[in-house]
């Protein structure tokens, strides 16, 4: 036990070292998350121990996140802690399997808190309870009182993490537009939250209406389209500092759909002159600016594929609307929808083998996948009007906005996984719309 | 005209269309009407006065509708926007702005530039008619701004539509 103490990696907030040696160790105790898994892995997380005065309030807190995040994906069910029988009461102490065992917790979790001087460290193991081994290596995460929930995601991240072999999403953010009002005078803003609906902060106002706000993939800026020139046109929003500025070298008449490459650099969007949108790139250092698609059909909704080579997106040129890949520098689309309806808002996955989108069909909207070359389709949800998907950073599950039907009418974000399960609502304090995901922090 | 008299032609605009849409607006209502019957005539600026945006807007005709999915102007909706070519050339010192709108079912890029086409068909045709182009501009709002509410054919038929919108021109 003294090893493992002495091993404990003291990692910072923004610089995780997960210890991969042990990652590679996990040993019976494994969700693989395929189609098959329908069965919830059960498990335990008794309140983490507080190892100072006062941090019981934080102890306990944290442990709840944890569990939020594990359950809430569907893949593990949490053992009710008035079913327990062993109470954990110091982290060093030695885990009694046995009673673990006896309540079918088949992972355990087991952590502790401690607060001073307004810095909190909290550390964590997890255990194959059968097995009777710990899986992976005791870790600690160190950071101030009001980033509870970052370490209590960046737990469940690492919990997830060793039990499924996948890269979590709990400690990320998503940038959307904060809905307020009826559906004739609804007022909408940028905010940003946690994946969860936690810590919504504010970045616009209302004055201005703002539409579809897009992450950059490390996070810090987004795109999105605002009036507040009385046009729509592309802005950037650096996240940090909460300062925003239209792009320059927007000439047609509105420009919208942006969308950044993996690059940073390139920024891809809609622009439209006369009654004619098509797609252009521009590069947001200098502002020069290419067009994309030539084609007197509307094309928008473009997307990069995460090597940044090629741009799906959406276009009418064949009557409806329909999905296309082309490279990234433009040039000859291949379509790769097919099916019944109407397609929109593709996104590629950050993994690179799949494409979500918007279906229209037969007076219903689904949220869909299909593989980049429109192969395997198979739609995830149905209703009303659902629409405007994106990724989560491990491509296992996608967030969307679904609106309720009729003159009271409303906007809502949920999440679903790729698989069409664990449809979820996210709690969010109005309205809201045009989700976009971050990346895992 | 002069440019502060079209403002104040514009307000009244403001006004009655307010009246239009919001019972709580009931105070201005009685004033407008109390004025124009006292008047028993034509008040400048209001809606019976011919030279005014209000008369354009309640008496010309300022929106044509499209089918799903549409921007091809219907022979009805060619009638509206013939009389908005004359309204427009009478009144040659105001400009206008066409907004174009979608029903809510579409994707939200998509029903922008659905929009766009819808204004600048319509923009078009004020132009084909000898409307200078230099008195037109057109925006999209997609399906963000609905004028009627419910999610059914009978409110998705009067929201997918363009709007002229009568502004003060910049030269006098």
């Amino acid at each position: 036990m003294k090893q493992i103490v002495a091993s404990f990696l003291t990692v910072l907030m923004l610089a995780i070292c997960a210890p991969l040696a042990a990652l590679a160790q996990s040993g019976p105790l494994r969700i693989e998350i395929t189609e098959g898994v329908v069965e919830p892995l059960p498990y335990a997380v008794p309140d983490f121990v507080a190892e100072s005065a006062g941090a019981q309030q934080l102890a306990q807190q944290i442990a709840r996140v944890v569990a939020e995040d594990l359950t809430g994906t569907g893949l593990f069910r949490e053992v009710p802690r008035e079913a327990h029988i062993s109470q954990v009461t110091s982290f060093g102490s030695p885990v009694q399997f046995a009673d673990w065992k006896a309540i079918n917790a088949q992972a355990l979790i087991t952590g502790a808190v401690s607060e001073e001087g307004g810095r909190v460290v909290v550390k964590f193991r997890v255990w194959d309870v059968f097995a009777g081994t710990e899986l992976g290596q005791g870790m600690q995460f160190a950071g101030t009182p009001d980033g509870w929930r970052r370490m209590a995601h960046k737990v469940a991240d690492q919990v997830y993490s060793r039990i499924t072999g996948e890269s979590g999403y709990f400690d990320s953010r998503v940038v959307f537009v904060s809905e307020s009002g009826p559906k004739d005078q609804r007022a909408k803003r940028l905010a940003v939250m946690d994946y969860d609906g936690a810590n919504v902060q504010y970045l616009t106002g209302s004055n201005a209406l703002v539409l579809a706000p897009r992450f950059s993939e490390d996070g810090q800026r987004v795109l999105y389209t605002s009036y507040e020139t009385g046009m729509p046109r592309v802005h950037v929003l650096e996240v940090g500092t909460v300062q925003s500025r239209i792009l320059q070298g927007q000439d047609g008449v509105m420009s919208f759909a942006p969308r950044f490459a993996p690059n940073g650099q390139t920024v891809v969007y809609s622009l439209t002159r006369g009654s004619n949108t098509d797609i252009w790139a521009m590069d947001i250092g200098s502002g020069g600016t290419r067009q994309l698609t030539n084609a007197p059909s509307i094309e928008t909704a473009p997307s990069y594929s995460p090597d940044g080579s090629q741009i799906v997106f959406e276009s009418d040129r064949s009557g409806t609307q329909q999905l296309y890949v082309m490279p990234a520098g433009g040039g000859e689309a291949r379509r790769i929808s097919f099916g019944q309806g109407r397609y929109s808002t593709p996104v590629w996955s950050p993994r690179g083998d799949m494409i979500a989108f918007t279906k229209q069909n037969a007076g219903r909207f689904h949220i869909g996948v299909m593989r980049t070359d429109g192969s395997e389709e198979r739609l995830l949800t149905a209703s009303f009007l659902d629409e405007g998907p994106t990724w989560a950073p491990n491509g296992r599950v996608i967030m969307f906005a679904r609106e309720t039907q009729g003159a009271q009418g409303a906007s809502s974000l949920y999440t679903v996984d790729i698989s069409g399960r664990n449809l979820k609502r996210v709690r969010t304090p109005e309205g809201a719309s045009d989700p976009s995901w971050g990346p895992l922090q | 005209m002069r440019l502060s008299a079209k403002i104040t032609m514009l307000m009244a605009v403001l006004a009655v269309s307010a009246c239009t849409n919001a019972n709580r607006f009931d105070n201005d209502a009685v004033d407008l009407n109390a004025a124009t019957g006292q008047a028993g005539g034509i008040v400048p600026g209001s809606a019976s006065d011919p030279s005014s945006p209000a008369y354009f807007q309640q008496t010309v005709g300022d929106r044509v509708l499209f089918a799903v999915d549409q921007s091809t102007l219907s022979p009805e909706a060619r009638a509206t926007l013939d009389g908005q070519v004359q309204w427009l050339r009478t009144n040659a010192d105001y400009n206008a702005v066409i907004e174009g709108h979608a029903d809510e079912q579409g994707t939200r890029a998509y029903n922008l530039a659905l929009g766009a086409r819808r204004a600048n068909a319509v923009m078009e045709y004020l132009i084909a008619q000898g409307i200078p182009s230099n008195r037109l501009r057109f925006v999209s709002y997609g399906k963000e701004r609905p004028i009627e509410i419910c999610s059914e054919e009978a409110c998705y038929a009067k929201n997918r539509r363009a709007v002229t919108i009568i502004s003060a021109g910049l030269t006098s």
